[in-house]
């Protein structure tokens, strides 16, 4: 049986709030979820906070959410040169801006301004999940901005939120697989016939997954003629937004067999 | 001088005045002393808090006890012993059955024995002297001392590289302790990591160390590197958990024991599942598998199910890890997690070991066996590696678990071949009730078991553990002790064969008489006599004389056991030896409750008590000396010849030349003796024969030749002036003089500090209260008719004159004041006590003037002592030592002296003035003092009184 998950932030791990040393002001934006995961149709909402000894002076402080697309071509794929042109032209699929405060004065201590942005898509736009891949990116951000007269500089905190998209419970069907592996089931084999003699048998509870459940099976050794060394399982990210489960066993005599199955990642 | 200085008194009228009214004494039941007994105690529901209670009545019903009010009326202790109550009425077995039932679902009880009970025994069994070696990341600190140069050079060297993951050195050639003190280090930078709030760092160094448990060269080392590394994952463990139960504080409320998911916040939450996700992904099954068993409690914060569903998973989880030895100890981590958070799942417990036991034929395996070939490790050794890791199993399956599962688990070992190792654990493991009532099975399945390289002694020792605590059927006794008995006595290595013999002692003595003990006595002796195989065996033979004592504390049959004294003859080591002979005596002191003359015992117990005087010399501790003197007391005290006195002197005198080098063993004699004297005076009714009368100046002489051994200077006084007083009791008068007139050379040698407890404190209030006694016998010692009138109090007062007291003490004139109390007692016609049968001054005077004129020179001599003393103390300072004196003075003259004569009368009124010329007399002392007077005056043939009162002014503050 295993299990494999994806791995996140370190635990405890903090970003740092946008700090104005000579004043000492600080900015920041905290949602209201711990964390920060959101869906479509649902309301963002948080608040702005501001920290500060003295009155702050401003031109206006402003909230933008943003939800963009990158896409970096691999050099594997296309030519060095495509790759170096074709880099970074976001793709926007979400972008609003409001005002929260008009220019003006905020008093000493400390301020929370609280707001709320609707997710909602416009017509057959989908709200993507987030995602943060090697060569794809989709990433969320909260940007808040106090402009300022031109001796303070420009106070700007940026915050990343998480989409996850809806449930979608009409693509779950359970597909259990069982599988064999003999040196007959393999492929790209030079000498067969020097193969050691092996069965291992086993099954997949399901390669449709649910992102948040484990991922589940057997396997079982039910013979090897050489010892085995090693048996491990990867979880393989395929960059097309697909996953694929790797088998490797390793033999003692440095046999290496490997089996590979393609999964369905879904949210429920 | 005609006139007397003391007054007439007539003693028993005024005993008779000053006596308190007599009343018949009540013996009802209300007494405010005495104890509040709960006489009957009821279980009742109370309405309100539907709490149980007990309501105590108490024998005093009047008074309320303050300790149950507090407690709202319910007695902890009552309280207590109502729960108990039916279960100890039924059979124990029945009573821990029905406890269960009542909770099934919470912790573990008391009945189980705890992780860290094991673990120091693993630590101490589990050794090594073969280099080890260990990877380690950078988080060490450089706290190694005086290790070799090029050592150091390799951790500064360390200390240069960066604290990330990528900089793992491999150290070699670590020494055990060396081993354990870098495992230490490791707990130490977790703990330190986790505070400064590096909690990344803090779960990198916990992989490390379960990764360390992967490793197994030096296989020998194997469970107690287990036991070392696990407790690092436990403190782990509980970080994690404390610190997410933390986040979950809200308004400052804590969550409740038996939280429930819902009721913790998000972020808690969030935090959580973070760390599960982290330990998800790390690489390596192994310390994948330990780091998620270490926090397997936090699943409570996510889910109702989270650990019935992670426990299986766990579980299937070690099928993964190929080594057995490997698997069946993170098997044993499961289950001692498993038993800590959620005891109730008892699948995973039972799935674990039938995964074990599905393995189990890995273990003869040709992996495993080339290993123990390249690291020269025997099989019987590797087999018992196993046995800490499988009794932990077993114990956590056999707790509380009915007979059926035990049998099934039985069954299913015994289908695997009946493997030593594994009827060993499960011996360990399961209860002794369960073991003891098949032990014939058991024998049975002993003998035939497949050994496999695993030490059947081992077998044997287990067995015999558990019917140390629990009974075999009677009718199996006998033959179980003799099967097991033939195996043991064939052992050819002393140590198997002791540690098997030891725990066998106790089933013998329990169940059989002292034939039996003594033919195991006697085999103990035979194997460990050659080549003094006993030297290295003192624990377990102390142990076994401590069994038999248990069991055999009649001391007239335990020695009537031939083989026993022997048997300590194998305590060769002095330190040992002492300590055997201790127990033996506090058994004797506990045990023996008529005193003894069996002289079987007294020869032994003399033996015995000579052993531990014997061990005392120059550097023996103080403690040590009273313990072994109060032992060998103990002893004494219980010796009696009865009406054999004769015998009784002489065992006294045998013992003081055996117990010479402890006083307080000295001192007991001398009370042992004296009390001799007095018991033969009480035989005789005081007249005694020409025989009693030699016997007892026998005894006298004992003890007059004794004191003078004894270093401390009060014991000695003290003796003498006992010891004097039963000299004159028993009517050898010259023997009492000589004890007194000793006593009186002795006090000049008084030192003016004395060590009392270690520490130094002045000697004057022994002494004060040493003369006053001395004084108060005084007065009956008739006087030596060929020495001067008093020649005794004469000399005592030479003594005291020529002492040196302190300078600013009035020590001699309290003293004073007591002789004048004396030598008026000494002017009445009749005395006020009398030794029977001895003539004392009254008598032999018979109130001759000349006697009389002696007593008044003797107390104007003394007066005038006293005076010139209060005259010395005129100075500023003194004052008010002086008006205290004086008062004092004054309060011995109204009690004691005639007030008819004049100057008498004239040195009371003085001496009032006295006391209260500077003002620092007390008014309401002054006040009750002549209101006494007053009192008295009306007394017949006191109306003097009266007068004087007259005369004695009452100073006025102003």
């Amino acid at each position: 049986m295993w299990r494999g998950r994806g791995s996140r932030a370190p635990p405890g791990s903090r970003e740092a709030v946008s700090r104005d040393g000579a004043m000492g002001t600080t900015l920041d934006v905290r949602v209201k979820r711990a964390g920060k995961v959101y869906r479509d149709g649902e309301v963002l909402s948080g608040v702005v906070v501001i920290t500060s000894k003295d009155t702050v002076q401003h031109q206006g402080i402003s909230l933008t959410m943003e939800g963009s697309v990158n896409l970096q071509l691999s050099a594997k794929n296309v030519g060095v040169f495509e790759a170096f042109c074709n880099t970074a032209k976001p793709i926007q699929i979400i972008n609003s801006t409001i005002e929260m405060v008009k220019p003006g004065k905020l008093p000493s201590g400390k301020t929370e301004i609280p707001f709320e942005f609707p997710l909602q898509m416009k017509g057959n736009k989908v709200l993507y999940e987030t995602y943060h891949g090697v060569f794809v990116n989709i990433q969320y951000t909260l940007r808040c901005d106090m402009r300022r007269s031109l001796l303070a500089k420009d106070l700007t905190k940026t915050c990343e939120f998480i989409v996850h998209s809806l449930s979608q419970k009409g693509k779950l069907l359970p597909s259990p697989v069982d599988f064999t592996i003999t040196p007959e089931t393999l492929q790209n084999v030079k000498e067969r016939a020097s193969l050691p003699k092996f069965l291992i048998r086993g099954h997949l509870n399901s390669t449709n997954c649910v992102i948040t459940q484990p991922l589940t099976g057997e396997l079982v050794v039910e013979s090897a003629e050489a010892a085995v060394k090693s048996i491990e399982l990867q979880l393989v990210r395929v960059e097309t937004c697909e996953f694929e489960v790797n088998i490797v066993v390793l033999l003692h005599d440095d046999h290496l067999i490997t089996e590979n199955f393609p999964l369905k990642l879904c949210r429920m | 001088h005609s006139l007397r200085h003391a007054r007439v008194r007539n003693y028993v009228s005024e005993s008779e005045v000053c006596k308190l009214e007599s009343v018949p004494l009540d013996f009802g039941d209300y007494h405010p002393l005495k104890p509040i007994t709960v006489t009957e105690s009821k279980t009742k529901k109370m309405s309100r808090k539907g709490s149980t209670s007990s309501t105590s009545s108490s024998s005093s019903s009047s008074m309320l006890d303050p300790l149950s009010s507090v407690l709202d009326g319910t007695d902890p202790l009552s309280l207590f012993a109502a729960a108990a109550d039916p279960v100890t009425t039924a059979p124990p077995m029945d009573g821990a059955r029905r406890k269960r039932d009542k909770d099934e679902s919470s912790a573990v009880g008391s009945d189980f024995e705890p992780w860290s009970g094991k673990r120091g025994e693993i630590l101490a069994r589990y050794t090594t002297t073969e280099k080890l070696s260990i990877v380690s990341g950078g988080a060490r600190k450089a706290t190694t001392t005086g290790s070799a140069v090029s050592e150091k050079v390799r951790t500064r060297l360390e200390e240069l590289d960066d604290l990330e993951e990528g900089s793992q050195k491999e150290l070699l050639n670590l020494t055990q302790q060396d081993y354990m003190n870098r495992i230490e280090e490791l707990n130490q930078s977790l703990k330190d990591a986790w505070s400064s709030d590096q909690k990344v760092k803090a779960l990198k160094i916990v992989i490390q160390c379960s990764k360390l448990l992967s490793d197994t060269t030096v296989i020998q080392f194997y469970p107690s590197k287990f036991v070392l590394i696990t407790d690092i994952l436990d403190t782990f463990g509980k970080l994690v958990y404390e610190r997410i139960l933390s986040m979950c504080v809200d308004n400052r409320v804590s969550l409740p024991d038996n939280f429930s998911p819902e009721s913790v916040n998000d972020t808690a939450k969030e935090t959580c599942l973070n760390w599960f996700f982290k330990i998800a992904s790390i690489r390596e099954l192994i310390p994948r598998f330990y780091v998620e068993a270490a926090i397997l409690k936090c699943n409570k914060f996510l889910s109702k199910t989270g650990i019935l569903e992670c426990l299986p998973r766990l579980t299937a989880m070690i099928r993964g890890i190929g080594d057995p030895l490997v698997a069946v100890y993170a098997r044993a981590y499961l289950c001692r997690v498993g038993m800590e958070v959620a005891p109730q799942l008892k699948e995973s417990l039972n799935k674990n070991f039938f995964d074990f036991l599905l393995t189990f034929k890995q273990i003869h395996g040709d992996t495993v066996q080339n290993q123990l070939v390249v690291q020269c490790v025997e099989i019987p050794v590797y087999l018992t590696l196993y046995s800490p890791a499988i009794d932990w199993i077993l114990q956590c399956i056999a707790y509380h678990a009915p007979d059926v599962l035990l049998t099934e688990m039985m069954e299913r070992c015994k289908k695997l071949g009946n493997n030593a190792l594994l009827l060993n654990s499960v011996m360990s493991a399961f209860r002794a009730e369960f073991i003891a009532a098949r032990s014939m099975d058991f024998i049975a399945m002993i003998k035939e078991c497949d050994e496999s390289g695993f030490p059947k002694h081992l077998l044997f020792r287990s067995l015999g553990l558990n019917l140390a605590l629990a009974d075999p059927p009677e009718s199996d006794r006998l033959q179980i002790l003799n099967e097991a008995w033939k195996v043991i006595t064939k052992l050819k290595n002393p140590q198997d064969y002791i540690n098997c013999a030891e725990v066998w002692v106790e089933y013998t003595c329990r169940h059989f008489t002292k034939r039996e003990v003594n033919t195991v006595l006697a085999d103990v002796i035979k194997h460990m006599t050659p080549d003094r195989a006993f030297e290295d065996a003192y624990p377990q033979l102390q142990s076994i004389i401590q069994k038999v004592i248990t069991y055999i504390y009649d001391f007239a049959l335990l020695f009537s056991v031939e083989k026993f004294l022997p048997f300590l003859d194998m305590f060769q080591k002095e330190s040992v030896r002492v300590e055997v002979c201790k127990c033996i005596m506090e058994s004797f002191i506990k045990h023996q409750q008529e005193p003894t003359k069996d002289p079987v015992i007294l020869n032994a117990l003399l033996h015995i008590c000579k052993t531990m005087h014997d061990s005392v010399n120059a550097l023996t501790l103080e403690d040590e000396k009273r313990m072994l003197a109060a032992l060998i007391n103990g002893f004494i005290k219980m010796v009696s010849f009865g009406r054999d006195f004769e015998q009784q002197l002489s065992f006294y005198v045998e013992a003081r030349s055996m117990f010479c080098n402890l006083e307080p063993v000295l001192v007991q004699l001398i009370h042992s003796v004296n009390k001799l004297a007095m018991e033969t005076r009480r035989v005789m009714k005081g007249n005694h024969s020409r025989k009693t009368a030699a016997f007892v100046r026998a005894c006298v002489a004992f003890c007059f030749i004794t004191i003078p051994s004894l270093s401390s200077i009060f014991t000695r006084l003290n003796l003498y002036l006992h010891s004097g007083q039963v000299a004159l009791a028993n009517q050898c008068l010259s023997q009492a003089d000589a004890f007194f007139k000793a006593a009186v050379s002795l006090v000049p040698e008084v030192p003016k500090m004395i060590s009392v407890d270690g520490k130094m404190r002045p000697s004057d209030a022994f002494l004060l209260e040493f003369l006053c006694n001395f004084f108060s016998t005084l007065l009956v010692v008739p006087d030596h008719p060929e020495q001067g009138v008093l020649f005794l109090v004469r000399g005592l007062l030479n003594v005291i004159q020529d002492y040196t007291w302190e300078d600013n003490s009035d020590d001699k004139v309290r003293i004073y004041t007591h002789v004048l109390h004396l030598l008026s007692a000494m002017t009445q016609e009749s005395f006020i006590y009398h030794v029977d049968k001895v003539d004392s001054n009254d008598a032999l005077y018979g109130g001759d003037s000349k006697f009389l004129a002696e007593i008044n020179k003797l107390s104007e001599t003394v007066v005038s002592q006293i005076l010139d003393h209060l005259k010395t103390l005129g100075k500023e300072e003194t004052l008010k030592r002086q008006s205290q004196l004086a008062h004092y003075f004054f309060n011995t003259i109204l009690a004691h002296g005639d007030l008819r004569n004049n100057r008498l009368n004239q040195l009371s009124v003085n001496l009032w003035n006295l006391a209260q010329k500077h003002g620092f007399a007390d008014t309401k002392t002054m006040v009750k003092t002549l209101e006494y007077i007053k009192r008295q005056s009306k007394q017949p043939e006191m109306s003097h009184l009266t007068d004087l009162a007259l005369r004695l002014p009452l100073q006025s503050r102003t």
